[in-house]
């Protein structure tokens, strides 16, 4: 896995660029990586931060948009205006997790 | 000792066959389901170009069940796992040591406002993952003749996720042998990224839509289906028009599975992917589309994965710990039109791969068309009925073997 550094800070990424180490993410990093994809976060948007980061260590995967949903509480139709066009891949980028598996 | 099987399709019918060989004729097995009439689903997808007649896919789930094992006629209501006993609608407890959960996935356009208004075939809403659907949708192809064609997954995971590719490919063939391609605009749309999940093959079947002029529309999450102005909307507020749609509905696992505490937020058992057993109860299992695998959801898994759940299930009842392990095989054949198709194979840790199956010189050709595999998904019917469904050996291995694949 490549390294690169965020906020100069050293964490390992895949080819897609999404962080591949739970624990090297922490909340000073969300609004650097959201920056990236041209977010700009509110505490709506890291309530869902916070929700797939908590999910994500009971389910060892991370939440798609329909459980953002029907456990977290954050409409869909809300996700899609807070991250707009890929609300699944840049939740999860944001939150420092594996994008979604989707369907397989 | 009494096994009870939930859902008499294809997993349920396996395992009832699997459990049967391998436990000790004075134990009991019983299997649940709705009714007499065992459909086979892979049909559903060729019936509308007029391959198939409904008595091809229909036969009694009595007679493809093994002797010896006794089928009840009812609706699930609830499991009790704490107290071991299923309640059925009609008030019916069954009690049992051994829970095998093989209920399915089911398609749920309730899930989807607009979907589902009464009226929705008269204003060319159509579908075909259930029977009644697949044959309205033969009348409606039959009557199509040119206009905007639009095939979309409302979300993911579907069963038998390659589907709707294949019915876009198949119509496309279809539509050309009658005279009407240029009269059709076709589009895929698709909640994914591209045409499929998986990298490798998403590329290639990726380029098979784009030989085929068919549009690719990707990153759509259906919201909503407008049928009076022909017209689907995402929840991004985009839109596609269509004269005749033919969606694949939100997929969901039983009810039951959720009112009993056993599921996620689709409705699929909580299992551990190697297993089959249930995370929250140890003689509770899921085997099928009903389970939450990270894999395919389709009839080739169940199969792949049967020899798993009867080892560990017997493990159990002997009182050892399971000891079987399921790599997450799948394969399936993918249709592509003009009498040709597809096969590729994967499992939770390999990308599809290309070149043979199962033997490197007879076997089919993997990630390429040809019309080998197009008899092998025909040839599919009657090994589902005569060597599957009563767990005969088959001519194929259920681990995934390298043998005849490289790496794309
Ligand atoms: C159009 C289409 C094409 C397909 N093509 C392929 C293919 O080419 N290759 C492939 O491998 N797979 C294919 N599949 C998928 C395959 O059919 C399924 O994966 C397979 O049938 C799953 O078996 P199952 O036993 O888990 O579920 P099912 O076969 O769906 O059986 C579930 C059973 O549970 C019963 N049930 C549900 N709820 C209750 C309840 N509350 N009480 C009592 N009974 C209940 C149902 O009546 C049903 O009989 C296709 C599916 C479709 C729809």
């Amino acid at each position: 896995m490549p390294v690169t550094t965020i906020a100069g800070r050293q964490v390992h990424v895949d080819a897609e660029g999404f962080l591949t180490e739970y624990d090297e993410w922490d909340e000073s990093l969300a609004p650097v990586l959201a920056k990236a994809i041209g977010i700009e976060l509110t505490d709506r948007h890291m309530e869902v931060v916070r929700f797939l980061r908590k999910d994500y260590l009971d389910q060892k995967e991370t939440a798609t948009t329909r459980r953002v949903q029907a456990v977290g509480g954050i409409p869909v139709k809300e996700q899609f205006t807070l991250f707009p066009a890929k609300p699944g891949k840049k939740m999860a980028y944001i939150a420092g997790l594996p994008k979604p598996k989707g369907c397989v | 000792m009494h096994v009870l099987i939930l859902g008499a399709g294809t997993a349920g019918t396996m395992a009832a066959a699997g459990l049967r060989h391998h436990l000790d004729d004075g134990d009991r097995i019983t299997v649940v389901d709705v009714d007499d009439r065992h459909v086979y689903q892979p049909g559903q997808l060729l019936l509308p170009f007029g391959t198939y007649r409904e008595s091809q896919l229909v036969r009694s789930r009595r007679a493809v069940l093994p002797r010896g094992v006794d089928l009840v006629t009812g609706e699930v209501d609830a499991v009790d796992a704490a107290a071991s006993t299923v309640r059925l609608t009609d008030g019916t407890e069954l009690g049992y040591d051994q829970l095998v959960i093989a209920t399915g996935t089911s398609p749920r356009p309730d899930q989807t406002p607009g979907l589902l208004d009464g009226d929705h075939l008269a204003r060319g809403v159509h579908e075909f993952y259930t029977l009644e659907g697949s044959i309205a949708l033969r009348e409606a192809l039959a009557r199509f003749d040119g206009g905007r064609l639009v095939v979309d997954i409302a979300d993911t995971p579907v069963k038998c996720p390659v589907a709707p590719l294949e019915f876009t490919f198949l119509a496309e063939s279809f539509l050309r042998q009658r005279g009407l391609r240029d009269r059709t605009d076709l589009t895929y749309v698709t909640p994914l990224d591209g045409a499929f999940t998986k990298p490798v093959a998403a590329a290639h079947l990726g380029s098979m839509l784009d030989d085929r002029k068919i549009h690719l529309e990707p990153d759509f999450l259906l919201e909503h289906v407008d049928a009076d102005a022909g017209r689907i909307v995402s929840y991004d507020e985009r839109e596609v028009g269509f004269d005749l749609l033919v969606v694949v509905p939100v997929n969901m696992g039983a009810d039951f599975v959720a009112r009993s505490g056993l599921g996620d937020e689709l409705n699929h058992v909580r299992v551990d992917a190697h297993t089959l057993r249930s995370v929250d109860h140890g003689n509770v299992w899921a085997v099928g589309d009903a389970a939450n695998l990270p894999t395919s959801k389709a009839g080739s898994v169940a199969h792949f994965s049967m020899p798993v759940l009867v080892t560990n299930v017997t493990d159990v009842i002997a009182g050892r710990a399971p000891s079987a392990s399921f790599d997450g095989h799948a394969n399936c054949f993918i249709e592509s039109g003009d009498g040709k198709a597809l096969l590729i194979d994967f499992n939770y840790d390999t990308e599809p791969l290309t070149g043979t199956y199962p033997l490197p010189v007879v076997g089919m050709p993997l990630l390429a068309e040809s019309r080998l595999n197009h008899w092998g998904k025909l040839a599919f019917r009657h090994l589902y009925w005569n060597f599957l469904l009563p767990d005969r050996p088959l001519p194929i291995s259920s681990r995934m073997s390298m043998l005849g694949k490289h790496a794309a």
